[in-house]
């Protein structure tokens, strides 16, 4: 299968000195889905943040074929799509349908074009009734399937998600975990959700201390590092 | 949480919600220079503003009470100055600027009120303002949210604890700096999430629809009656 992210030798470090990223190699393959393990701190969520150069380290990375650079910053956005840990951080607009036309608007789509198609990913994610609503007045799973709907609206070919399952009651996580194994676009899933994680990733990477420590499939990664809420 | 009153009254439906906001900004204008440049004795100008002003609340079909009590928050900063005035012996102009400054309140606040501020901010652009000073606006009340909610968050917290949200002068100003960092580390948070879904620093504004003869036949009664009051009065 065709490798829709590649990366290699990825390092970074904060301005305060934190090595978060100490030579990462990873790939991430069309149609795959692969769930990121790691403590707090071991550089997930930096590391998700590169592959649409919301920071940018020392390395090498691709997205499907095309080298992350400054110049082509726009591009790899539209096919990187990101949703937020905190919903709250992505929607930001007055109202619903806005918010999720915002990504198709700067893509360069006319408003007409943009609303038209933030109301097919509504409807998409069962929140066509929600259109005029404020985002703030939803409740949290209700939140994740509009940023999720504001994502796809730009057409993705790569979902990155980071945390999608914080702050989600049973039926909210159920629906998310419906919604997303139906997404035929290759996956990434930044979490400390392993049984999400067995519901719909195909295998899983562990990250210790800025580094891959190994990667496999999910139960074997979990065993491998004690990485279940029981423990052995 | 609670959100700004004024956000939600700017969702309601009535006459003057209808309106183009370019109509309603361009009424705005030509009430606020009338006000503005009216004589300090005119006082039955000033009455017929407020009666245009009245006129316009019902159209707009928001709590009058809510409309005065806010529009009443320009007189602390307004009257200290009508104070001085009138100490100064000049008690006319201190009423006038008092009546001034509240009549714009209560204008300005009926455009907010009834102008959703995406419409008004897509109206502006298309009237030539500077895109930049646009998105200023849109950060500004975005983040006006933001600070808004994790002031909330922390109210509770700190009323959970204390049985009461009410503190010592010392845990306000600590409050206060704790409230800058996570603000400002949220409004980091909202502004990478704006990259990630192709912000370039620009915002694209829907355009707006065309001015309809009701918007205009608003604008020209505007325009009569305040140049009406503000020459014959």
């Amino acid at each position: 299968m065709t490798a829709v992210v590649e990366v290699r030798g990825l390092r970074f470090r904060y301005p305060d000195g934190t090595q978060a990223l100490n030579g990462i190699d990873f790939t991430l393959r069309a149609g795959e889905t692969v769930a990121l393990f790691g403590a707090n701190g071991s550089g997930k969520t930096t590391f998700v943040l590169h592959l649409n150069g919301l920071l940018t380290g020392e390395g090498f990375i691709s997205i499907c074929g095309e080298p992350l650079s400054k110049n082509n910053l726009a591009k790899i956005r539209a096919k990187v799509g990101m949703v937020f840990q905190d919903a709250d951080e992505q929607l930001f607009l007055p109202t619903v349908l806005e918010d999720v036309a915002f990504g198709p608007a700067n893509q360069g789509l006319s408003a007409q074009a943009a609303n038209a198609r933030a109301r097919e990913m509504l409807d998409h994610v069962g929140m066509a009734s929600a259109l005029d609503k404020a985002p703030y007045h939803l409740s949290a799973g209700e939140k994740r399937r509009v940023a999720l709907a504001g994502v796809l609206a730009m057409d993705p070919e790569i979902l990155v998600l980071d945390e999608p399952t914080t702050f989600l009651d049973p039926p909210g996580r159920r629906d998310l975990v419906k919604l997303l194994k139906a997404l035929p676009q290759a996956k990434l899933l930044a979490t400390h959700d392993v049984s999400l994680a067995r519901e719909i990733a195909t295998r899983a990477v562990f990250f210790e201390k800025g580094k891959v420590a190994g990667e496999g499939p999910i139960d074997e990664i979990a065993e491998r590092f004690n990485w279940t809420p029981e423990g052995t | 949480m609670h959100h700004v009153v004024v956000e939600r009254w700017s969702r309601l439906d009535s006459f003057l919600h209808s309106l183009d906001a370019r109509v309603k900004f361009g009424a705005l204008l030509v009430f606020l220079i009338a006000v503005s440049t009216t004589p300090v004795t005119a006082q039955l100008a000033f009455g017929a503003y407020a009666v245009l002003l009245a006129v316009a609340a019902l159209g707009s079909r928001l709590p009058l009470t809510g409309l005065l009590s806010r529009a009443a928050l320009v007189l602390p900063f307004t009257g200290t100055f009508a104070l001085m005035t009138w100490w100064a012996g000049n008690p006319e102009r201190a009423l006038a600027l008092a009546e001034k400054s509240f009549l714009s309140g209560f204008a300005a606040l009926l455009l907010i009120g009834t102008t959703p501020l995406t419409k008004l901010v897509a109206g502006l652009d298309s009237l030539g303002a500077p895109r930049a000073l646009l998105l200023v606006i849109q950060f500004l009340y975005r983040y006006l949210f933001v600070i808004s909610e994790e002031a909330q968050h922390m109210r509770m917290a700190a009323s959970s604890r204390m049985g009461s949200a009410v503190g010592g002068r010392r845990m306000a100003a600590g409050a206060v700096g704790v409230l800058f960092a996570r603000s400002s580390e949220r409004a980091e948070g909202i502004y990478q999430a704006m990259l990630a879904r192709g912000f370039q620093g620009h915002y694209p504004m829907a355009a707006p629809p065309s001015i309809m003869p009701r918007d205009a036949i608003f604008f020209a009664s505007t325009l009569v009656f305040c140049a009406a009051v503000r020459f014959a009065l």
